[in-house]
This record gives C-alpha cells, sequence and structure tokens, in this order.
C-alpha cells in the first residue's frame, strides 16, 4: 500500500521537484537546524550514490567508504584554510593573502585524490570477495582516520585530534554562502543556501549514476556483481573494471567531503569514524541496493531520523525523570528502526523491480 | 574437405597435475562450421582439456592455433576476446539481471564506449548502445526466448537458461563456440530443442565444440568426434568410425573380465 502510493507520488517529477524546491523554505521557518538536517542528509545522499556504485553495481562490500570523504573534506580543509600558512612560512611567502583556493578549483582536485585513493584501495583486494574483502576496506578506512589524527607531528600538517578550523565558505558568482541572501520579498540564510547547493549536486549526481547504471560499463560491473567467473568468460577485464568502479565510487566521497568542509567551516579525524561508514553501507542495504530511488530513500531517512528521533528520545528522557539516557536511546531506537525493516522488507525498502527494469521495447538508454 | 579452414587447431597439448598426467599429446583440428564433439567416460580428461584452452590452466607443452592466429591464453578474459565463447556446465548467468542484459554484457567485448561516453551520453555512445540493445534482440530471438527479453535470468526456465547462455556465448562473436554438457539436467523435449538449436548454428557457419556425456546426442549431431580415456585421444573420426572403434568399446563398455 505504502509502496504504491510513495511510489505514484515520487514518479510524479513535477510534484517532487516542487516539494525538493520549497522544503528549506517551509522549514526554515521552524527552525534553522531543521535545514541544516535537510542539508546533512542531502551530504549522505551524495555518499550513498558514490558506495551504491561499488556495493550496488560492482558488488564490493567497501566498510572504508568514509576514508574517501575525509580525503575530500581534509584536501578542501588544508587548501582554504589558513592552517597551511601558519605552520609553513614558506607557503604565507607564496601566498601573502592566505591560502584560500576557490572550492569550484578544489572539487576537481578532491574529487581527483579520492579517486586514485579509490583505486589504490581496489588494486590490493581484487583477488578479495565478499567479508574478506569488507575486512580489507575496514581497515583502510581507519588507516585514513588514524593518519589524520596523528599527523600533526613531527610535522603540523592535520592539526591531529584538534582539528582544521577557519574553513573559506563556499562563494557562487562572488557571492559567499555563509551570509544571508535578501531577495526582498523572502530572506535565505546561509543553510538554505546551501541547501541549493547541495540538491543541485546531489541531481547531477543522481543523472551521473543513472546513466553510468544503463550503461555498458554499468552492464558490466553487475555482471561481475551476480557472477565474477562468468563475466570473465564472457571477456570483461574484471581487474580494470572493479578499479573503475573503486575510482568512480570514491569520486562521490571526495566531492561530498569538500562540501562538507565547506559547510561546516571546520574538521575534525572525529567524522570520519567507522561508525559513519557503517551507515553509509546501511543507507545502501536498508534503502535497496543497486537501485537509486531505493538508496536515496535510505540515505535521507538514517541521515534525518537520529536528527527527528532527539524530539522523541528528549521527552521520554523527562517522563522517567532522567533515568534513561537520551543519547543511548535514540541509537536504541534507531537500531530497532533498522532490525524491523530489515525484517519487513529483507530486500531494501525500495528495492529493484522484479520485472521489466527495461521495459520499453529498444531496451536501450533511457 | 581438406582445404577448409581450420577454427582450432590444437596440437600436442600435455598437462600434468603432480604425479597425475592429465593429458597426454592431445591433438585437434576443428574446422569451420563443424560441430566437434568430445566425449569421454568420467576422469578422461575432458574438462582439463576444456579448461586449458579457455585460459585456465596453462599447458605443460603444445600448441594452439585459432583461426590462423597462434593462440596463447593467459588470462581468461582474453580468451574471448580471442574469440572462444564458452557455456558451463552448471549454467552461469548474471541472475539478477534481464535476459536482454544478459546478452547485451556478452557484447562488451567487442564495443568500446567508457565511462566519460555514458555520462555525458555522447553520439557514439548512443549509437554503439542502439547498436548493443538489437543485436541482443537479435540474438535472444534466434535462440528463441524473445518473449522473456525483460525477464529477470533467474526465473527462466532450465531449457531456456541454456538458451540464453548460448545466446550471450554468441553475442561475443566468437570464431567457436564451446558448450560444457549443455544436454546435462534437460528431458527430452529439452534435449531435441537443443540438438535443433546446435544444428541452426552450425547451419550459420559457426563452429561449436561440444563436450558431452550423452553419446546418442553426440553422435547424432556431431561431424567429427574426439573420443578420450586417461587423458589420451583414444579414437578420432565421425561419430559411425568412432562408434565401432574396438577402443572406445573399450573404454566405454569395458573387455568384459576375459
Amino acid at each position: 500500500m505504502i509502496s504504491t502510493m510513495t511510489h505514484k507520488f515520487f514518479s510524479n517529477r513535477w510534484a517532487l521537484a516542487l516539494l525538493l524546491l520549497t522544503l528549506p523554505l517551509m522549514l526554515q521557518n521552524v527552525g534553522h537546524a531543521w535545514v541544516r538536517i535537510a542539508d546533512m542528509s542531502l551530504l549522505y545522499v551524495l555518499l550513498a550514490l558514490g558506495l551504491n556504485i561499488v556495493v550496488g553495481y560492482a558488488g564490493l562490500l567497501d566498510l572504508g567508504y568514509v576514508a574517501f570523504f575525509a580525503v575530500g573534506a581534509y584536501l578542501y580543509a588544508l587548501l582554504a584554510s589558513p592552517h597551511l600558512t601558519d605552520v609553513f612560512p614558506w607557503i604565507s611567502v607564496m601566498f601573502p593573502d592566505g591560502l584560500h583556493l576557490s572550492l569550484w578549483l578544489v572539487l576537481p582536485m578532491a574529487a581527483g585524490l579520492a579517486g586514485l585513493f579509490g583505486v589504490l584501495l581496489g588494486a590490493p583486494t581484487l583477488k578479495l570477495r565478499g567479508d574478506y574483502l569488507a575486512i580489507v576496506t575496514l581497515g583502510f578506512g581507519e588507516i585514513i582516520r588514524v593518519f589524520l589524527n596523528n599527523l600533526d607531528q613531527p610535522v603540523n600538517i592535520t592539526n591531529g585530534p584538534k582539528g582544521l578550523g577557519q574553513i573559506d565558505a563556499v562563494t557562487v558568482f562572488g557571492y559567499p554562502l555563509s551570509k544571508q541572501l535578501d531577495l526582498g520579498f523572502i530572506q535565505l540564510p546561509s543553510v538554505t543556501l546551501y541547501y541549493y547547493l547541495f540538491l543541485t549536486l546531489v541531481v547531477v549526481s543522481v543523472v551521473v549514476c543513472h546513466r553510468l547504471e544503463y550503461s555498458r560499463i554499468g552492464r558490466a560491473w553487475m555482471a561481475i556483481r551476480e557472477d565474477e567467473i562468468a563475466a570473465k568468460a564472457m571477456g570483461l577485464n574484471t581487474r580494470n573494471l572493479k578499479l573503475m568502479a573503486f575510482g568512480m565510487g570514491a569520486t562521490f566521497g571526495g566531492l561530498s567531503g569538500a562540501m562538507f568542509a565547506a559547510f561546516q567551516g571546520f574538521v575534525s579525524p572525529e567524522s570520519f569514524s567507522l561508525m559513519e561508514s557503517v551507515m553509509i553501507v546501511a543507507m545502501v542495504v536498508l534503502g535497496g541496493l543497486g537501485h537509486l530511488p531505493g538508496v536515496i530513500l535510505g540515505a535521507v531517512l538514517l541521515a534525518a531520523l537520529p536528527e527527528a528521533l532527539r524530539y522523541v528520545a528528549g521527552p521520554l528522557q523527562s517522563m522517567t525523570d532522567g533515568r534513561l539516557n537520551a543519547a543511548i536511546l535514540r541509537q536504541l531506537l534507531i537500531a530497532l528502526a533498522m532490525i524491523t525493516i530489515m525484517l519487513w522488507r529483507p530486500r531494501g525498502l525500495w528495492p529493484t523491480p522484479e520485472h521489466g527494469k527495461s521495459l520499453n521495447p529498444q531496451g536501450g538508454p533511457r | 574437405m581438406s582445404t577448409a579452414e581450420l577454427v582450432l587447431n590444437v596440437s600436442g597439448i600435455s598437462k600434468r597435475f603432480g604425479g597425475l598426467q592429465a593429458l597426454t599429446d592431445i591433438s585437434m583440428r576443428i574446422e569451420r562450421g563443424q560441430v566437434y564433439g568430445l566425449i569421454g567416460p568420467n576422469g578422461a580428461g575432458k574438462t582439463t582439456f576444456f579448461n586449458v584452452i579457455t585460459g585456465l590452466y596453462t599447458p605443460d607443452s603444445g600448441s594452439f592455433e585459432l583461426a590462423g592466429q597462434p593462440y596463447e591464453p593467459t588470462e581468461v578474459h582474453l580468451v574471448a576476446q580471442a574469440g572462444i565463447a564458452r557455456t558451463f556446465q552448471n549454467i552461469r548467468l548474471f541472475a539478477e539481471m534481464t535476459a536482454l542484459e544478459n546478452v547485451m554484457v556478452g557484447r562488451h567485448v567487442r564495443t568500446g564506449s567508457g565511462l566519460l561516453g555514458a555520462i555525458f551520453r555522447t553520439k557514439k555512445f548512443m549509437a554503439e548502445e542502439a547498436a548493443i540493445a538489437q543485436r541482443a534482440h537479435e540474438l535472444l530471438d534466434y535462440v528463441g526466448i524473445s518473449a522473456f527479453a525483460d525477464y529477470k535470468a533467474r526465473t527462466l526456465s532450465y531449457g531456456d537458461q541454456r538458451r540464453l547462455e548460448i545466446a550471450r556465448a554468441l553475442a561475443t562473436d566468437p570464431q567457436l563456440i564451446a558448450l560444457d554438457e549443455p544436454a546435462a539436467g534437460m528431458n527430452a523435449t529439452e534435449k531435441t530443442q537443443l540438438r535443433a538449436l546446435i544444428d541452426k548454428i552450425r547451419n550459420d557457419h559457426r563452429t561449436v565444440l561440444l563436450i558431452e556425456h550423452d553419446v546418442k546426442l553426440v553422435m547424432g549431431l556431431c561431424d567429427r568426434v574426439t573420443v578420450l580415456d586417461d587423458g589420451k585421444v583414444i579414437a578420432e573420426g565421425t561419430p559411425a568410425d568412432v562408434q565401432r572403434n574396438p577402443h572406445v568399446i573399450n573404454a566405454y563398455l569395458g573387455t568384459g573380465g576375459h
């Protein structure tokens, strides 16, 4: 019932577009914190879309995905904050006005660097599958975090656990998104401006992912996921294709990370823990592996749920005279929700339809 | 006959696993348009030979020629590129993909568009995709399962899954299509249909290497047959010749203990 209703609603593109465009305008009246939650949800959607390429399409379980997010975030944080010029005199000589690279310049670099890290992770794990691959990728994610945590000595590059602050905000056509935009009839606060930026990025990413899914490369990835031996026998170079999947997926992580750094203005290793990786995997699996609408739904739900639960856990805590810890209660409720979803819909909330994935008579790309 | 083009020319292949001589001096000449049978009792070395020509094992000695070109498979994915496509004894389809997508994957090796083409949907990419889809539809039609193009492969019946596997192999434009026990687990009707399909493939001047347990199917279908036993060729010739060969009768029926 519910799924057919949601399906009808979401297949109506105009309704969806209208909702997405007006959502922050409604939310900002309730409170900027709510728009912020929407912003973070969009960044998680971006991450989930990237991970979906690796896990959903190519079938490679990656538990260290947050590492690419960290790579993108730290790259922008380093290139657009006073940290490097403070620590290295020779850099401040080169950039007397401080190092303030534009996000638009850093974005391709972040994508490229994260992609390179993706290939670096992919190369030694090509022969691994399933659980074994998950263990290695988990280790990789932790390695990156530990590096970020400890690279304040002997040379202070990442500023260690203290993190990097004073990161420049994004400017779009010379207008800094950190300032409120006054359109006369309506005020658009910074969080709302960021919302529209992230929404644009998500829409572009969805289009890219969709196009990849219905392409020669996308089909090859799925063939590897389904049966690697048969894929090889059909002449697929599984080594290159897997590296491509790792690299492509990581690119999304890098982009999302750079956006995150600009949005927060501050990054520290804490934001890139194993728990984050696990949550992103959970978004993809819970939503529906390899099915874009499902992945997006999963990401939005799991990103927004913990925040929404604050408003449930708080009253519960006061009802029990503070004996229940709100933070723990929140985690308990998230866990319960995840278990319920998995029992109720084992293939995800919105999985790939059973028949007729390519229902148009030509079967070509749409 | 002798002027016909050789598709696969195998000479003097030997393969040893530790103390076991799995293949000894195997030679085989498969001509274009033939259905070539490879039979033998269990443990005769059929599968080892199959794995050698499909690049899974490297032979200790001997050489191959595929359509006149020297052929040395070093990696499995190069085999299809070189022109040998195969099916599997225990069907290996891309289960969660549609029948059409399965065949489209088969076209991968003969097409070339990459990530950027897909993301920007270049003219070249769109043309190639359309050609891939069209060819895949033709092949589904060819093997007679075009009605199931949009069904997931795992939902097809056993016989149709076999056909789909053959269509997927044909999609790679192979010089030689190697079928590994295609009739295994089939009932009489399905076998008759399979026979008709292989006949049709031969009539289109394609070349088939049939590895099969079912002697009746092999004898009725093949132009030439090689019989392996204990890693050696014990007979080679037309099905009629092979059936009369005393070594073959021996290998299959035993000497009766006298």
